[in-house]
């Protein structure tokens, strides 16, 4: 009651001729404190510890072998994610299948390649030979040499890719799900086989669910890719471990490593946010603005001479 | 549009038996619907109407019974005594006859509305480009929705997206169109956009099965009405008769329950 006689009042005031008073934050402030001084003290050790070897790090940041180690790494995630998604796109479809066999075979598959290691995985592909010495794949007259076939590459590609593969049938299974029963339905009503529905109008709609865990997927997998390092496949951490081994500057080179893999890891994030904003499509009314977007707006209603030429 | 009885039924249900598990849902549904004529199918919920409209174009398999659309037994080849069950694709196939209209649209929203529109000729019938767009955007006129051919599904209102949804299901040239409830999910100022729709495509000959509460479309432009109830067919007749002088108690008190509903909104 008094509010209202007091706004209306003789002595009410415009609204912006109050002052307002913010409130202080001491926490904030104490916190904020304590974290630049710690990492003030971290960076204070990193760059004065002679043992870092930083000039030996800007050495080999550019060498020509961590280049082409690089490239291997690149390569591998590529090639191992591509067999990922393409086995597990099928796997998932054999998962939802109406047939209990190829069910169980696919159940049977994802069961097995998630629930051993990665690693140990790839130490087997690597002695396959040990294993079935001549390959023939049931087919008469293919005879094929094992020791020949797998060669530390193709190891590590299999062993990738196919426990890649158990992990991609969940993600794509879950994106199948995401997609209403209705779309099937309608799809079927129209005369549109199975096959067809699920190319074309289910896994462009479960995109949107299995893009962001696989741009995930696929920046764990550069770093999953370091692992075949014990298989000697002369990716970037190997290609490291082979100029250390000579040179016993440890800890620069795998300091060169590791900055590598943030910077690719760190490029491949800025990626899947624009992946993800493209598959949005027809979802959202509007896109909202990605951060480049936003910058140049800030600019725009920030910049005095912006604002005063009045060209925009 | 009074029924041309000598012609050979477009849809002629014999005695179709429906269950999910114990679930009896179809307990032996006789009925007819002859070329051009419109049918209103209207019942309780859970009476089984769904289900019926589905059986029609094999959406589900029936489990006792015949169907048979347009003169072949649905879901099935007849070869001198034997029936044998149909490859996925061939009913794929036979189900391009049959249009069906749902009441929640089911648009593909990752399409335009013209892509919605081409998408099964251009897949089923392998129809060239050219083809198929000049039908769907003849077909959108026929909607009203022309200047919409760009937009997506999500940038229309439900009435607008269920008239695509009719287009879509005519572009591929059914003989027959179902309609499940295609009103129910809309506000009631769209219902009208959407009656006026279908009012034209019956008037312009279509055989039409249609699942509706809406009574006034049914008194006005169905030639029959059907009243389900509990899985059976419980009363039938000229739909102004039913809907305006009912003769089985059920209908009666389902009718008056609905006209109170609609009175009261
Ligand atoms: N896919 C299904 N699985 C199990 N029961 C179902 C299924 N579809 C429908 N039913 C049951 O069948 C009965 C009739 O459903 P429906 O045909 O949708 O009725 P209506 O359309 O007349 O409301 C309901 O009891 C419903 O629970
Ligand atoms: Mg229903």
């Amino acid at each position: 009651m008094t509010a209202v006689s007091t706004r209306n009042g003789p002595e009410a005031k415009a609204a912006d001729s109050y002052t307002v008073v913010k409130a202080k934050h001491p926490g904030r402030w104490l916190s904020a404190a304590a974290i630049i001084v710690v990492a003030a003290l971290l960076l204070h050790s990193v760059f004065t510890n002679p043992n870092f070897g930083w000039d030996v790090v800007g050495l080999y940041l550019r060498d020509v072998s961590i280049g082409r180690g690089i490239l291997v790494t690149l390569g591998l995630t590529a090639i191992s994610m591509a067999i990922g998604i393409v086995l597990g796109v099928i796997f998932a479809v054999m998962r939802l299948s109406a047939n209990p066999v190829v069910r169980t075979a696919a159940f049977a598959y994802v069961n097995f390649f998630r629930g051993t290691p990665v690693l140990v995985q790839l130490l087997f592909w690597f002695n396959l030979a040990a294993l079935y010495p001549v390959i023939t794949l049931g087919i008469p007259g293919l005879h094929l040499d094992a020791n020949q076939l797998i060669t530390p590459m193709t190891a590590a590609i299999l062993g990738l890719g196919l426990n890649q593969g158990a992990y991609m049938s969940e993600i794509v299974r879950a994106g199948i799900l995401s997609v209403d029963h209705g779309q099937t339905e309608a799809a079927e009503a129209l005369g549109i086989t199975r096959m067809q529905t699920m190319r074309r109008i289910v896994l462009p709609q479960a995109m949107r669910v299995i893009i962001p865990p696989t741009g995930n997927e696929t920046i764990g997998m550069l770093k999953t890719t370091a692992l075949v390092s014990v298989i000697s496949v002369p990716e970037l951490l190997y290609s490291a471990q082979i100029i250390y081994a000579r040179s016993f500057e440890t800890i620069p080179l795998l300091i060169v490593a590791s900055l590598w893999y943030l910077l690719i890891t760190s490029i491949l994030t800025i990626g899947q946010y624009y992946l993800e904003r493209r598959f949005a499509r027809g979802n959202q009314r509007n896109l909202p603005p990605t951060p480049w977007q936003k910058l140049r707006r800030f600019i725009a209603t920030h910049d005095a001479l912006a604002l005063k030429g009045g060209t925009r | 549009m009074t029924a041309p009885v000598l012609a050979e039924p477009m849809v002629n249900a014999d005695s179709i038996c429906k269950n999910y598990g114990s679930n009896e849902v179809l307990k032996g549904i006789d009925l007819k619907v002859y070329p051009g004529e419109v049918v209103c199918l209207i019942g309780p919920s859970g009476s089984g109407k769904s289900t019926f409209l589905r059986c029609i174009n094999h959406l589900e398999t029936v489990d006792g019974g015949r169907m048979w659309v347009n003169g072949k037994i649905v879901g099935y080849d007849l070869k001198g005594s034997k029936l044998y069950e149909q490859s996925h694709n061939d009913v794929c196939r036979s189900r391009t006859e049959v249009g069906m209209v749902f009441q929640q649209f089911n648009l593909f929203p990752h399409m335009t509305v013209l892509e919605n529109l081409i998408e099964a000729p251009r897949l089923v019938r392998k129809e060239k480009k050219a083809t198929a767009v000049a039908r769907a955007k003849s077909l959108l006129e026929k909607v009203g929705l022309s200047d919409k051919a760009d937009a997506y599904p999500r940038q229309l209102s439900g009435g607008q997206q269920q008239r695509v949804a009719i287009a879509r299901a005519l572009c591929m040239e059914p003989r027959l169109m179902l309609f499940d409830e295609p009103t129910s999910a809309l506000d009631p100022e769209l219902v009208g956009e959407v009656l006026k729709v279908m009012k034209d495509l019956a008037n312009s000959g279509m055989t039409m099965v249609v699942v509706t509460h809406e009574m006034n479309f049914a008194r006005d432009v169905a030639d029959r009405v059907v009243f389900m109830a509990d899985g059976y067919v419980v009363e039938q007749g000229p739909a102004r008769d039913v809907i305006t002088n009912p003769q089985n108690d059920r209908t009666k008190a389902f009718l008056a329950s609905v006209l109170s509903e609609t009175a009261a909104s």
